[in-house]
């Protein structure tokens, strides 16, 4: 199995450490990963932002990219959200046919890191060690978008030495929204407060999620708050081993 | 209440989102009082939700229902008028606030009214009904419950549904005691109620004149319909001479046999009720039955313009339910009132701006964190958050060609971003000069905690890690390198 690998604008910058773990992973249960250089970013922030007319360049460069790749795997239910809610929308819009045709070919080959574990290579046990207490975040585009269901559930109920803690109130916001946490950043921090009581009331050790981005807020307010608990992207669960560890920044 | 300040509902004049957001955020009470009354709605609609096996195949009906009615709007408002004035009823057309005033307050003249009851409309509200009439000299009184709370107590509604959710019984215990002379009332409910149906009961059977709002008008009898909770609403519909009722076009069902659908999900979605006790259905008038003389004033004001738009049409389609600001989290955290409309939550973010013709309301689309559960909710199926990023696009393509913006921190940075996203080596450059950029601003525990311009609203509550040494495309680079 080859697949080419999307890593997102923000991974690649702020969280190298899930793009590794994305890596070990894949390669461990077989895959042949690629990575195309010249990947930047699908769109996201700008289309959200409102600027229509600079996601739509992002998302034609998307397409460009990874026409020719057999499948992409990306470690962000936001970014494929925006993929397949948004895309259909900038091309009927402002692009042209064939970008139209080239898109519908290539969608159905895009996969989030959890749906490619689970639907395409049919893994559920990863083979995977993580000896820690674990509350999961169901992302908002996880869980409304892309509509995930229980396949991150599936593949941490196989985690090794884990023990999973249930979140109350699974469905809500943590109120990251991408430009919204900076726009409102007063509402946002109020939603995060309130996001923050639930997950520190598992009393896990680490919060996990497919989203980097909501890790990014909850992880901010943690650190801030020395709050005791620690964010840890989903694939580097997957990715640890009794042999490799995973890499646990501070 | 415990902010001094009484928020501002006209869009035109309210203050953008942000910055009214700031007191409702800082009101530990209404917040309190929102979330439990939110949770309550909510626990009680996700069970009879579950109760139902084809609630999905009923979105989608009642969907299906609504855009008949929209594709058709014209054709369904004539079939409309003609039904109802063949049964005595009489039809006014207003094209704005304006004139729909106008016209309500032509009748209510014309009645020789000095007093006029109402059952809650939040079509009168998006109006500014009340104040117009009391300022031509007619008393009005509200006859909701929740509205009689918010009248005695001079506040603003937050709900469209409970407008009075961001009021706990000790506050309208304190509203009624001062209001109705009643020292000793205690804040026991039904006490409460009792309070409140004294001081109705004369009103109900004093004053002749009512105004209503519609839940549906039936294009295929001339029909409409009113559902409520507590009878009031009924007293109004019936005991009056004189009753007029207001409601929006996008209100008209093609077909009696409509309301099997829609007052399913309504019921359910708005109050996590079956049914709702009352439901109230009418065609024009009834000799010696009701009230003997019936107006319907038909309102545009915006919505016309909303229906000629491919994408945002689907607004239209709201039954005023209030399910998406129950389930909303930035509604959870604000209430109504920092919306500036008197059509609060998701629906509103949506709703108002379009109303006023992106004049106003212009934050409002951005007062969202896309979480999508709006659109999970509404029994109708609007895609809110689709038209949310539409509304954004139109406020930034309006806005980006102004010289104030040019260096607006907002603006730049999307500019300067795209610039970067268009090219990889660009996008290298720039990750590898914010490292060191940021450098000053990272402590020795790798972890930045103040950060200056927008930055600052991030770092107001959270902490940001500093930015690794090596980028992902740069560790696999370096990988494939080596094992050459």
């Amino acid at each position: 199995m080859r697949a080419s690998l999307f890593i997102t604008c923000y991974n690649d910058t702020l969280f190298p450490d899930t793009g590794r773990a994305v890596v070990a992973l894949l390669e461990r249960l077989g895959v042949e990963l690629d990575f195309h250089p010249r990947q930047t970013c699908c769109g996201q922030m700008h289309a959200n932002t409102g600027f229509r007319a600079e996601a739509f360049s992002q998302a034609k460069r998307f397409v460009r990219l990874y026409q020719d790749a057999e499948t992409v795997v990306i470690p962000s239910s936001s970014c494929v959200a925006m993929i397949r809610d948004q895309y259909t929308g900038l091309f009927d819009e402002l692009g042209n046919e064939q970008l139209r045709r080239e898109f519908k070919a290539l969608l159905p080959r895009v996969y989030e890191l959890s749906e490619f574990l689970v639907d395409k290579l049919a893994a559920v046990d990863v083979g995977a060690y993580f000896p820690h207490r674990v509350t999961y975040h169901a992302s908002c585009h996880g869980l409304r978008a892309l509509h995930l269901g229980d396949r991150p559930f599936r593949l941490l109920a196989k985690v090794r030495g884990m023990e999973l803690v249930p979140l109350p109130n699974l469905e809500r916001c943590c109120g990251f929204g991408g430009t919204f946490s900076v726009k409102n950043g007063d509402v946002s921090s109020a939603m995060l407060a309130v996001k923050l009581e639930d997950v520190m009331s598992t009393g896990a050790e680490f919060c996990t999620a497919l989203d980097n981005s909501c890790l990014m807020h909850l992880g901010g307010a943690m650190h801030r708050q020395f709050a005791g608990m620690k964010t840890i992207h989903m694939a580097q669960i997957l990715a640890s081993t009794e042999m490799a560890p995973a890499e646990v920044l501070g | 209440m415990s902010h001094a300040q009484q928020p501002i509902l006209d869009p035109a004049l309210a203050p953008p989102f942000p910055q009214a957001a700031l007191p409702m955020l800082r009101d530990t009470q209404l917040r309190k009082n929102v979330a439990h009354a939110t949770d309550v709605i909510q626990a009680k609609r996700a069970r009879l939700i579950a109760e139902k096996s084809d609630w999905q195949q009923l979105r989608s009906a009642a969907a299906l229902i609504r855009d008949e009615a929209l594709e058709n709007l014209g054709g369904y408002l004539e079939q409309f008028e003609t039904r109802c004035k063949a049964r005595g009823g009489v039809v006014h057309w207003a094209a704005d606030a304006a004139e729909a005033r106008v016209i309500v307050l032509g009748i209510l003249q014309e009645e020789n009214a000095s007093e006029v009851i109402k059952i809650k409309t939040m079509t009168s509200a998006e109006i500014q009904l009340n104040p117009h009439l009391q300022a031509a000299g007619v008393k009005v009184f509200e006859t909701d419950l929740a509205e009689i709370i918010l009248q005695l107590g001079e506040l603003e509604p937050s709900h469209i549904v409970v407008p009075a959710l961001h009021v706990n019984r000790s506050q309208v215990r304190e509203i009624f005691a001062r209001t109705m002379g009643l020292d000793n009332l205690s804040d026991d409910p039904q006490a409460l109620t009792a309070a409140a149906r004294n001081y109705l009961r004369r009103k109900f059977l004093e004053v002749p004149t009512a105004i209503s709002g519609a839940n549906f008008l039936i294009a295929e009898t001339g029909a409409v319909a009113v559902v409520e909770s507590e009878g009031n609403g009924r007293m109004c519909l019936t005991l009056p001479r004189t009753l007029i009722t207001l409601a929006g076009i996008e209100k008209v069902l093609p077909r009696y046999g409509d309301l099997e659908v829609m007052l399913q999900v309504l019921a359910r979605s708005a109050t996590g009720e079956r049914m709702n006790p009352y439901t109230s259905l009418w065609t024009g008038v009834t000799p010696g039955d009701g009230p003997q003389r019936f107006h319907v004033v038909l309102l545009d004001n915006g919505r016309s313009a909303i229906r000629t738009r491919e994408r945002e049409r689907q607004t239209l389609r709201c039954i005023r339910c209030g399910a998406c600001m129950n389930a909303c989290p930035v509604y959870r955290q604000t209430g109504g009132h920092a919306c500036g409309s008197v059509y609060p939550g998701p629906i509103g973010a949506i709703l108002t701006p379009q109303l006023t013709g992106m004049k106003h309301a212009q934050t409002l689309p951005f007062a969202s964190s896309l979480c999508g559960v709006c659109y999970e909710v509404c029994p109708v199926k609007i895609n809110i958050p689709e038209i949310l990023i539409d509304l954004r696009a139109q406020v930034t393509d309006q806005e980006r060609g102004k010289a104030a913006r040019f260096f607006d921190p907002m603006y730049l940075g999307m500019r300067v971003a795209n610039l970067l996203f268009s090219r990889a080596w660009l996008f290298h450059a720039a990750q590898w000069k914010a490292r060191i950029g940021l450098k000053i601003f990272t402590s020795k525990d790798g972890w930045i905690h103040s950060l200056p311009s927008i930055g600052a609203k991030w770092t107001q509550t959270r902490d940001l890690r500093g930015l690794p040494k090596q980028t992902f495309h740069a560790w696999w680079k370096q990988r494939k390198q080596a094992s050459r």
